[in-house]
């Protein structure tokens, strides 16, 4: 078994050249390089309103992944199909500092492809129900434009980005707005707010109510193993990648496995919801603490 | 049955499905495949010389242009051209050919639901008819989730629309071997059941979505025999167009 070369050169040397038997070598322990068990995912923390000019924003860390969310509410004109409805922009921003791979000037592969998933895991897991952000039927709606920069691209970036966009729309403090004179809708700023005549349009709904919160693990399937939530290089070395998004309610929001060598078969699939419902609970967790630190400031 | 639906289609029924190929003179291979009123054209050209930038020089990389029927692409065409890709990527021999780069491009002729896996099954036919090296065939199959709970196979648009949620789902075709029986199983199931590529959209519970995988396998058989048998039935010999 060990005639790989692996007692005769250093550990660093060996990774290097044959990052995959590298991997295989401590799967077969049922340990991966940076000490963590097959099952488990990286550290995570969240911090709410890191963008002080944002209306909400957050910062998630997942292990090194960092993602920061802002949301930037904005008064727009509804359509006529959807009057009583305001709209959300999503939107994944992968800068050069993000890793090695995106090179300036040239926008990352990725990063269109995680927006999209984004939007569609966001809209359709029902989290936010868009009449809330109607102002005044067929005339006032709000739009969220929602942007995510992805600051250190470490592995599961889906996941990161989407606790971030999560973390951020629970922070999220809708603007006091009122109509003015000429029956447009003006945003009220702090220091007036007090004298003006009118009454603000808006006054109790500062706050979305958000209902089945969706969240996410990504597990990199490789032989008979399941690793979850992996590193940028275990992304690269195994290459069959496989994201649960699960809402608070167990439902399945989105089960996104984009090919790779390795077939999901009934058994594995059932074992990667698995992992997710208690990353779930974890990612909860960590949601609501963050939440509540921010209350007691 | 207990759901009707808008063409008079049995749940598991697939629209009609035609297929053919070498019909663009300059592309290594080509193929036009349809399901019913959806309608692709897959082009393959190569394997050319080099690799683009980021990917691994000691395999054979595959580049996947996706053109609309109409219009510039945005972020759901990125989003298919990468699934493409990936899926591609899965079923092709990459150690063969090292240093090379196969470009696939997609054009939509007209989509009337189930665009995606109607490019896979383009896409893969083209692939075969260049004569790049395959692990295995792939097809692609489409299971919407009504409202009530019902799966139905392969909906066109306007019940695309109408669904609660939908999967698209690629299964490796059968393959016809001299090993003997069970010997590709994979953990007591047959290769054939496993997933290549998986996307969802809107929510389900994960028992629907085992539902949408069992009734999705069944009906990959039906692809698979129609594939071969489409594949088996071009002439032999048919070598004029190399190069």
């Amino acid at each position: 078994m060990s005639n790989d070369l692996s007692s005769e050169m250093e550990v660093d040397a060996f990774r290097r050249l044959f990052p995959l038997r590298f991997h295989e070598r401590h799967l077969q322990e049922s340990i991966r390089p940076d000490a963590r068990p097959l099952g488990k995912a990286r550290d995570t923390s969240v911090a709410l309103g890191a963008v002080a000019s944002a209306d909400g924003s957050a910062l998630a860390k997942i292990g090194c992944t960092t993602m920061l969310a802002a949301i930037k509410m904005e008064v727009m004109t509804p359509t006529t199909e959807s009057a009583d409805e305001g709209c959300i922009a999503i939107d994944f921003h992968m800068p050069p500092i993000c890793s090695p791979l995106v090179r300036p000037g040239r926008p990352a592969e990725a990063a269109p492809v995680i927006s999209k998933q984004l939007s569609d895991t966001i809209l359709s897991s029902g989290m936010i129900n868009l009449k809330e952000l109607s102002l005044v039927s067929g005339k006032a709606a709000w739009m969220a434009y929602l942007d995510i920069y992805c600051l250190d691209a470490d592995g599961a970036l889906f996941d990161a980005a989407l606790l971030s966009a999560v973390a951020a729309f629970s922070h999220l403090q809708i603007p006091v707005v009122s109509l003015n004179d000429d029956g447009r809708v003006v945003v009220v700023s702090d220091e007036d707010g007090g004298k003006l005549e009118k009454e603000p349009v808006n006054k109790e709904k500062r706050k979305l109510k958000l209902s089945s919160i969706p969240f996410s693990l990504t597990c990199v399937l490789h032989k008979n193993y399941i690793l979850a939530d992996p590193t940028a290089e275990e992304e690269s070395v195994m290459e069959t990648i496989l994201t649960v998004v699960l809402d608070s309610s167990f439902q399945l929001v989105s089960l996104y496995k984009p090919g790779g060598p390795v077939l999901a078969q009934t058994s594995v699939i059932q074992d990667c919801v698995a992992l997710t419902r208690q990353r779930l609970k974890e990612l909860q967790k960590i949601l609501n603490e963050a939440v509540s630190d921010m209350e007691e400031d | 049955m207990e759901i009707d639906r808008v063409d008079g289609r049995t749940p598991n029924q697939l629209r009609p499905l035609a297929c053919s190929r070498s019909i663009l003179n300059r592309a290594h291979g080509s193929a036009n495949w349809s399901q019913g009123e959806t309608k692709v054209l897959a082009a393959v050209y190569g394997p050319k010389a080099g690799t683009k930038k980021n990917e691994n020089p000691e395999k054979a990389c595959i580049e996947v242009i996706w053109k609309p029927k109409t219009g510039q692409i945005g972020k759901p065409e990125k989003e298919y051209e990468t699934i493409l890709k990936r899926t591609l990527q899965s079923i092709c021999l990459l150690t063969v050919n090292p240093n090379t780069t196969t470009s696939v491009i997609v054009q939509v002729v007209n989509d009337d639901g189930a665009l995606l896996p109607c490019a896979i099954n383009a896409a893969c036919a083209a692939l075969v008819d260049a004569g790049i090296p395959l692990k295995n065939l792939a097809v692609a199959i489409c299971c919407c989730l009504t409202d009530s709970g019902y799966v139905i196979l392969d909906p066109n648009k306007l019940e695309e629309q109408k669904m609660k949620a939908f999967v698209y789902l690629v299964f490796p075709n059968s393959i016809l071997s001299v090993l003997p029986e069970g010997s590709s199983q994979i953990g007591g199931e047959p290769m054939e059941h496993g997933v290549i590529t998986s996307v969802t959209h809107g929510v389900m519970s994960v028992d629907d979505y085992l539902h949408c995988l069992q009734r999705g396998r069944a009906a990959s058989a039906k692809l698979s025999d129609f594939l071969r048998r489409n594949l088996q039935s071009h002439s032999p010999g048919d070598l004029s167009k190399a190069g």
